[in-house]
């Protein structure tokens, strides 16, 4: 896939991440509804599973939230030990909602109804 | 009528302003102040084993000081705080020596304590209770593990007495972080206990506001358009029929609209059907959310089921030692460079006879600490961060001596070690559980500040 024709997420969504223990949540809000509704396909818990391989997670669940067009993605083992014992600089998973901003997903044929409403 | 509530703590450590500020200019009822994250009360339990009057969070005195303005002004304000961490009353006697010298005598302080339930695992084991890790599903064996406290999430209902009793200030231990919320929601509009959509509705303005900030602008995506440096902190303005508004004071600044309050409505939670609170069982998943003016947002539709049985109770208990330290490497090798420094430390540790339980190398600047991070072009200035973590202290200690020696002994383009060596921190390892709600007593008492004044 060339550059053009894939996304980053962050274009069409934004995100908070924290720990539950020693797994991660990401919450991640498409900024449309059209956004979700494409997120749906496309942000699978496999695609964020293989995302986030080199943290070694686990599993991923993914829940809907469709009022708030938002996602919420647990990540088991995300953290390398929890807040408590974690070696890591980022114990408590506050690094992934900026990152997962940056996976990317094929650019959907009506990505300007997906962007940022200006107001 | 709606009721102001405003959260200015996210935890402890968190700005020393913001209470003053929000208090002063938010026009409130309620002042919550958040200070317990998942493993602060293992260090207070630290705190109050070296010193029986101490282990509450302390930062709620200097705030309690500036705050006195505020209370001899506003006679409805109150105060709702878990700062009694592992010792609520003697923060309230604490509290007491400096309302009592600002001529606050008369004032009410509730403590609601009784979450501490460390002296009553072997009870609560007698009582069948297998105190399983709800991670794992093994069950607790005290005899292999060194415990160094286990608090119970209580709920709403101790404050909501307290408050009833007269209370101006209710200084708790652990409560859930939203019971802040609910406790005087439920007190001013008197709801019932099984008003499952109302607690829940309360729960939710709770769970927005409990991390200050990150509410109202504080992480969000859009950082850079907002003025950060005078960020305001959360204002809920709930209904009695459970319908709630997030604003914010107009002097501040930040942001509060749909996305910065979602943001934080997904923060730290589970299954979104359930979020669960010792006060009721949340559906985030049918909230309504929309923008209602500047700085304001609307909240409606929550629903809540009924609250679980059981209290979740965060057990610590000491897992060895840890330290970490860092070195700055520069140079066109500078990852060749910061490779080598770390086989170099762990080579000279094995040569002195040590190996490690866990070690872990990072090359911070090289886009290691999460997917996404890594750097377009060449990197030529890397900071190394070495961290181990070992049952045995001096261990730990040796390893906190390798670092500074690569300085003279290692590649050239080295630097950032003027700090001196890294200290060596006791590891508490976190044990979630769940116990029966009639196996736990939650007590409050309230006194005038010149009762609690007068007791040593």
């Amino acid at each position: 896939m060339t550059a053009t024709q894939t996304i980053r997420l962050g274009e069409i969504a934004h995100a908070r991440s924290g720990d539950k223990g020693n797994h991660a949540n990401v919450g991640v809000i498409a900024y449309t509804w059209a956004g979700f509704d494409y997120l749906r396909d496309v942000l699978t818990e496999q695609r964020v599973k293989e995302y986030f391989a080199e943290l070694k997670v686990t599993r991923v669940d993914r829940f809907e939230l469709p009022r708030l067009s938002a996602f919420n993605f647990l990540l088991y083992n995300a953290l390398g030990g929890g807040a408590s014992q974690s070696l890591r600089i980022d114990t408590q998973g506050k690094l992934l909602g900026t990152s997962i901003l940056e996976l990317e997903v094929p650019r959907p044929d009506s990505l300007d109804i997906m962007l940022r409403p200006l107001h | 009528m709606a009721i102001r509530i405003g959260n200015a703590a996210g935890f402890l450590g968190d700005n020393l302003d913001a209470p003053r500020l929000l208090a002063e200019q938010g026009n409130l009822d309620y002042l919550t102040l958040e200070y317990l994250a998942e493993l602060t009360l293992s260090i207070l339990a630290r705190v109050r084993e070296k010193n029986p009057a101490a282990g509450y969070a302390a930062d709620f005195l200097e705030v309690l000081k500036s705050l006195l303005p505020a209370l001899q002004n506003q006679p409805k304000l109150k105060i709702v705080t878990n700062a009694g961490g592992m010792n609520p009353a003697a923060c309230a006697r604490a509290a007491s020596a400096v309302l009592a010298k600002a001529g606050l005598g008369d004032v009410s302080i509730g403590v609601v304590s009784g979450d501490d339930v460390l002296a009553e695992f072997p009870k609560f084991q007698a009582a069948g209770c297998k105190l399983e890790n709800f991670d794992t599903g093994e069950p607790l064996d005290t005899a292999r593990l060194s415990l160094v406290s286990a608090n119970a999430y209580l709920g709403a209902k101790p404050i909501v007495e307290a408050l009833a009793a007269g209370a101006r200030i209710v200084i708790t231990g652990r409560v859930a972080d939203a019971s802040l919320t609910v406790g005087p929601a439920v007190h001013e509009f008197g709801w019932g206990w099984q008003d499952w959509n109302r607690l829940a509705a309360a729960s939710v303005a709770g769970h927005v506001i409990e991390c200050g900030a990150q509410a109202t602008g504080g992480l969000y995506r859009h950082w850079e358009e907002l003025d950060l440096g005078h960020v305001g902190y959360p204002i809920a303005e709930l209904e009695a029929d459970g319908k709630f508004a997030i604003t914010k004071t107009k002097e501040s600044g930040g942001r509060v609209n749909r996305q910065t309050v979602t943001e934080q409505l997904l923060y730290e939670i589970g299954d979104p059907q359930h979020y669960l609170t010792p006060d009721v069982d949340v559906d985030f998943t049918t909230l309504e959310v929309r923008d209602a003016g500047e700085n304001r947002v609307h909240v409606e539709n929550a629903t809540g089921r009924e609250a679980p049985p059981s209290y979740k109770v965060s057990a610590a208990y000491r897992s060895g030692f840890t330290a970490s330290g860092q070195l700055l490497v520069c140079g066109r090798d500078a990852v060749s460079k910061a490779e080598a420094c770390g086989r170099m430390i762990f080579e000279r540790l094995a040569t002195a006879g040590y190996e490690y339980d866990e070690k872990l190398v990072e090359y911070l600047g090289t886009g290691v600490s999460a997917p996404g991070f890594r750097p377009a072009g060449e990197v030529r200035e890397v900071m190394l961060r070495v961290s181990v973590r070992d049952a045995r202290r001096e261990a730990v200690e040796r390893f906190t001596k390798e670092l500074a020696p690569l300085i003279t002994s290692g590649p050239p383009g080295l630097a950032g070690y003027a700090s001196g060596r890294s200290s060596v921190r006791p590891v508490f390892a976190y044990w979630p559980t769940l116990v029966p709600k009639e196996l736990v007593t939650a007590s409050v008492e309230v006194k005038k500040v010149d009762e609690w004044n007068t007791q040593a």
